[in-house]
């Protein structure tokens, strides 16, 4: 242990504690921009500086440890002043147009500055020219970067792709797609973690919202709109609504207040993903198909294009079946357009997502091939999208009552629901397999192993008698290791499940951005399966409208139909290859690029 | 008004020469990769402030592509800017009154000429060709990338053995290299800035001297495969310690009869003592290698066996075959090549001197290990002829002074002519033609011219040739390896062009050059092989816990030199020449690193590789 003293405050603190902790645990905050516990500790914004005594020069704090009789000032005049001008500074080449960016009154800047007192800024404004893509669906402001090189370690660090790179050198250096790519010739997986772990506006999604708003006032279409499980644990946030007032069926009010003609549950698409993947699996397993590889799920556009975009020889192992988003799109499109007598291409079909890939997704997967123009999804809005039109329509989120979802696609089992949380899909697709086998349900938490909050989990299950080997990874970095690690034989399993956000999707790349930057992962998916835990139904192969759905559309799993609409072929679209692969056989591609074991310099 | 007066400096231009001089230590200091426009828009406005102001192009004209290149780093060029800029060069370096001038646009036009892809990238894309890719100065200087601030911060807190087991993740010649390594890592230290650069090779002396014999990690699984590594030399000896440490058994030849290569048969003991390069070749040996020496492979052994015999082949076989001079009487008795007499040395059969007088030709380290190794011999006179002038040898400076100091007389340009011999063929005088020296050349270096001198005779018993190297790579070549210029024409990644499973490194593929690049070499034909052989192994360091960077600088402070024992001690016996630092002038210089792993960009990226 190690003894100092912080603006007067003895402290005592294990060896290895950083200033700022220690200061943290004195009870004193000391602001910061860049630092990002254990991802982004380097000292780059110099607004921790603080006055150590005996040392000549200000220390930054985040990165610099406490020694035995250290002696801290974080308020004296010297680290006040160096604190409000490198802040100053900073301000300088930023854009500064609090009033219209998506992060005011969540911007770290915003709030560093605010609370320094800082009215006006001696520093001339200085900005480069913006110069970014308006199509694809990460939009990057390099007028309100801050260079913090968040972004360029998570990416790096965490999710292994290292799309971003500080780049240049000199007073021009700044953030740009590495090996000087355009960011849609780049192999980023859209996982939009950059963005959540942006302190500034620097990075957001592309802004679909003004196409829903044309579509709501359009009164010749029909407004269908989908919620992704994840969204109900998360899109109160921004709003401050308790989590207990923050239920699905009060968006489901504030969307219908909204206009939209029909409210629907992706978690029902969700079931029917599960009907379809956990049929395909059995279907593979008993076949052998499984046995040099597993079966990945497909329900991640993430991960689908991690996996085309550096394991391009793995892509014929992904389960064909579309994701939920996309179930959802095609059978709206169809049964549900039949159902209500409306003509396909009058249906708008929304979706509200906490991602970022999904934007991506719906324009690469086609419901209908033979008529291209017409897509499952119209337009995808992700949480924060949907929390900000919330606002612009000025409902009142706390005085809305909740209402219940539209019919037929408004029933979700429990099981759909914890499709937004890590190990969700593979539990509830064991539920239902375990059903198709043996005849009858498993308890509803047999397959809970597959839980936890390690990033690489496993678990094997008996299925009548056969083990099923099963494996569930959340993160890129940690499905890199488990595909390496499947590559080289090291590991077999039969089926895994991979969600490119770590903790799946309530950690979402398109999910509400905490002000103070912790990661809400846990507690949003702790809500899901206490979601499915209180739903009467928790077997996707029990929900009526599923039951329905076959008895009267598609028949079975698997059935032509069912394989038109709810199934797709992932080599009809292609990924930019990581850098690493080009120029080589890609279907012969085993090259070991050590991410996540190696500390890169 | 008095009518003369003695200028004194006043107060502003003393500072400023005080600038001046943080300035160059600073510009010595500069990381490698930074982007070029923007630096030579730096030097401009440099030179645009020397400007007195009387010339048009340079009062006006560098001002006015200062501005231009900063448009082009500003997105508000075009590709005709870039001719702009080309042509303003061009107009201020032919018309510029003075070089303040012409020099500066000078510049810039060999920029723009040097590096227009970089300026058009800027134009067309807002972008830079060039980046940071390794962060720590010296780290990244150092061919073997050895983690220095590691190793100094781990000698500053005493733990000298850690320091040996940091060094040895990237470079299992620690040892050798305290004494030899020229220490490419100072070049650019951070430091400089400050007041100098670090004396990294001093305190790696220091550790290396302090410390007991340190066991290498523990080998991993072994996987049965073997490797052939042709020549024990730093390259062969690197690679065969990590691929023994990856598990893979490792099988040198060796020609001569003991390991070492140039180590041992080229570099002399006063500054290598050969107990000390015997203490890294134990440890490397400890780890199991299997070694045949007194090998000489297309005589004793064919390549084509050892090919089908081993899973990977390794050509490491050095450059050890003298060059001729070309002129007349290079035959005569008592020419000798500088390598033949040191590879003599090394096998322990010194020539006898005693009250001869040398001529050694040539001015690089080789020649001036001749030098000193002649004077050791009992040399009457030792006399280093050299066709240019002391500035522009090779050798490093203080190489050049110690022999000076040891009693050599070196003598520049002067080329040598013909050697003249006695009717039995003996050495009895270097002729040489007296040089001025001339226009700087094509390679930045200027050349030597024959000067309006007589020629001159220096009298002589023994003239020493020591003019570089060759590779006796012909056997290989005869048996179908690629070979370039008599190197092997080896790849990157040290696989030789068009084989499938035979690698080269050190010496004999880039030419002579420096015992750390042949260790390079062989770490990375290790980590290559490694990989052709279908496995990725991983060389950690056995070293996890770097000590703390202190918050603060030390002060600015001189930099340790190691002292040279005094020349009248050192000249009658081979004994090292070299002092250690004391306890308290390692502490200090060690104090002085500026742990570039922790500040700045190196925590950026993680401060260090710990594996490979």
């Amino acid at each position: 242990m190690v003894n100092v003293i912080i603006d007067g405050i003895a402290v005592r603190v294990p060896e290895g504690t950083t200033i700022m902790e220690a200061a943290a645990k004195a009870g004193i905050t000391i602001p910061s921009l860049c630092y990002l516990k254990e991802i982004n500790e380097i000292g780059a914004c110099r607004v921790c500086c603080v006055e150590v005594e005996g040392e000549e020069r200000l220390v930054s704090s985040c990165n610099n440890l406490v020694y035995e009789g250290m002696e801290v000032h974080t308020n004296s005049p010297r680290a006040r002043e160096a604190r409000r001008i490198n802040v100053e500074l900073l301000l300088s080449q930023h854009e500064g147009e609090c009033a219209i960016c998506v992060r005011a009154g969540n911007c770290k800047l915003q709030q560093v500055a605010n609370s320094f007192g800082i009215l006006c800024n001696p520093f001339e404004k200085n900005l480069p020219k913006l110069q970014w893509t308006n199509t694809f669906p990460l939009f990057r402001n390099v007028q309100k970067c801050i260079k913090c090189m968040r972004c360029v370690q998570y990416c790096e660090k965490i999710q292994t792709l290292g799309i971003w790179e500080l780049t240049g050198s000199g007073g021009r250096a700044t953030i740009d797609v590495t090996y000087n790519r355009r960011i849609k010739d780049s192999d980023c997986a859209l996982c939009g973690q950059c963005i959540t772990h942006c302190p500034v506006g620097a990075l957001r999604e592309r802004d679909d919202t003004r196409a829903v708003l044309d579509a709501l006032a359009d009164p010749n279409v029909v407004t269908v709109v989908q919620i992704a499980p994840a969204v109900r644990a998360a899109w109160g946030e921004a709003h401050g609504l308790p989590r207990e007032m923050a239920t699905v069926r009060r968006l489901t009010a504030v969307l219908r207040s909204m206009g939209f003609d029909y409210v629907f549950d992706t978690a029902f698409s969700a079931d029917l993903t599960i009907m379809e993947e956990a049929a395909e699996f059995l279907k593979r397993f008993t076949a052998g198909e499984l046995e040099q590889y597993p079966m990945f799920t497909s329900c991640c556009p993430g991960w689908l294009r991690f996996l085309k975009s550096q394991y391009p020889q793995l892509t014929d192992q992904l389960s064909t079946a579309k994701s939920p988003q996309q179930m959802f799109g095609a059978i709206t499109k169809t049964y549900f357009a039949e159902r209500i007598g409306v003509p396909p291409e009058k249906i708008f079909c929304v979706s509200i997502m906490p991602c970022i890939a999904k934007k991506a997704e719906k324009d690469g997967h086609v419901f209908d091939r033979k008529k291209k123009e017409l897509q499952d999804v119209d337009v995808v809005l992700t949480t924060r999208e949907m929390d900000r039109l919330i606002r612009s329509e000025n409902i009142n989120v706390f005085s809305l009552p909740e209402a219940e979802f539209d019919s037929p696609l408004g029933i979700g089992s429990g099981a759909g629901i914890i499709f937004g949380a890590t190990g969700g899909v593979m539990e509830a697709a064991l539920r239902t397999a375990y059903h198709t086998v043996t005849g009858s349900n498993p308890p509803a938490d047999a397959f809970r192993a597959v839980r936890g909050e390690e990033g690489w989990r496993e678990a094997e299950f008996d299925l009548n008698g056969t083990t099923v080997r099963c494996a569930v990874a959340s993160g890129l970095g940690n499905a890199r290791r488990l595909v390496e690690a499947v590559l080289a034989g090291r590991v077999k399993y039969d089926f895994v499940e991979i969600m490119a956000c770590p903790g799946g999707c309530v950690g979402g790349g398109g999910q509400p951005i905490p002000f103070d930057q912790h990661d809400q992962a846990d507690v949003r998916g702790e809500l899901l399966y206490k979601l499915d835990r209180l739903s009467p139904l928790r077997y996707s192969h029990e929900n009526p409208e599923i039951r329905i759905l076959y008895r009267d559309y598609l028949q079975e799993p698997m059935s032509e139909r069912a394989e038109e609409l709810l199934h797709t072929d992932h080599h009809s679209w292609t990924m930019p290859l990581n850098p690493g692969l080009q120029g080589k056989d890609a279907e012969d591609t085993t090259i070991q690029l050590g991410y996540g074991q190696t500390d890169f310099m | 008004m008095s009518r003369l007066s003695l200028e004194t400096p006043n107060k502003a231009q003393t500072v400023v020469e005080g600038l001046y001089q943080d300035l160059e230590r600073r510009i010595a200091a500069s990381p490698p990769g930074l982007c070029p426009v923007d630096i030579s828009l730096g030097f401009l406005r440099l030179c645009h402030a020397q400007t007195c102001g009387k010339c048009s192009p340079c009062r006006i004209g560098l001002g006015q592509l200062a501005q231009l290149m900063d448009d082009v780093l500003s997105e508000r060029a075009t590709l005709e800017t870039i001719d702009l800029i080309e042509q303003t060069a061009r107009t201020i370096a032919d018309t510029a009154d003075c070089a303040i001038g012409y020099e500066a646009a000078g510049m810039v036009l060999r920029g723009v000429q040097g590096f227009r892809d970089d300026y058009e990238e800027h134009v067309l894309n807002n972008r830079c060709t060039s980046g940071l890719t390794q962060p720590v100065p010296c780290v990244a200087l150092c061919p073997a990338h050895v983690d220095v601030p590691g190793y100094i911060a781990l000698v500053r807190a005493g733990r000298y053995a850690d320091a040996v087991r940091l060094i040895r993740k990237d470079n299992p010649f620690p040892t050798a290299c305290a004494f030899v390594c020229e220490h490419p890592c100072e070049a650019r230290c951070r430091r400089n800035m400050v007041d100098d650069a670090v004396n990294i090779c001093g305190i790696k002396h220091f550790a290396v001297t302090h410390v007991g014999k340190v066991e290498p990690v523990a080998n991993q699984p072994s996987t049965g495969k073997r490797v052939a590594i042709i020549g024990g030399g730093p390259c062969g000896l690197s690679c065969a310690f990590y691929l023994q440490l990856m598990g893979h058994q490792a099988v040198v030849y060796e020609q001569r009869p003991k390991l070492g290569g140039m180590l041992r048969y080229g570099i002399p003991r006063y500054r290598l003592p050969e107990e000390m390069l015997d203490q890294d070749i134990a440890v490397i040996l400890s780890t199991g290698v299997e070694v045949h020496t007194g090998i000489s492979v297309g005589t004793d052994i064919q390549i084509s066996d050892i090919e089908q015999e081993y899973d990977a082949v390794l050509l490491c076989i050095g450059a050890h075959v003298d060059r001729k001079i070309g002129i007349p009487g290079e035959t005569s008795n008592g020419v000798i090549a500088a390598v033949e007499m040191l590879r003599d040395m090394g096998e322990g059969n010194p020539p006898d001197f005693t009250g001869k007088r040398v001529c050694v030709i040539g001015g690089g380290n080789v020649s001036m290990d001749a030098t000193r190794t002649a004077i050791r011999l009992g040399a009457d006179s030792v006399t280093t002829v050299y066709r240019r002038r002391i500035d522009d040898m090779t050798a490093l400076t203080e190489e050049i002074e110690e022999a000076a100091a040891e009693g050599a007389t070196i003598l520049p340009l002067q080329a040598p002519l013909r050697i003249e011999h006695d009717e039995a063929g003996n050495v009895t005088a270097l002729i040489t033609q007296p040089q001025q020296i001339g226009p700087v050349g094509s390679d930045g270096r200027p050349r030597p011219v024959r000067a309006n001198k007589e020629e001159s005779a220096i009298p002589c018993d023994i003239v020493i040739v020591a003019i570089g190297q060759g590779i006796d790579s012909r056997t290989f070549a005869e048996a179908g390896i690629a070979v370039n210029r008599e190197r092997f024409a080896a790849l990157p990644d040290s696989i030789v062009e068009g084989s499938t499973k035979i690698f080269a490194g050190g010496d004999a593929v880039t030419g002579p050059s420096t015992v750390i690049r042949a260790i390079a070499a062989g770490k990375v034909a290790a980590a290559n092989i490694d990989s052709f052989l279908g496995y990725n192994h991983v060389i950690h360091a056995a070293v996890e816990d770097i000590p703390e960077a202190p918050l603060s600088p030390t002060a600015a402070c001189g930099r340790v030199n190691l002292r040279t024992r005094p020349a009248c001690d050192c000249i009658h016996n081979f004994d090292d020449i070299k002092e250690g630092m004391t306890e308290e002038e390692v502490l200090q210089e060690a104090s002085r690193c500026l742990r570039c792993d922790h500040y700045g960009y190196g925590n950026f990226r993680g401060g260090r590789m710990r594996q490979w």
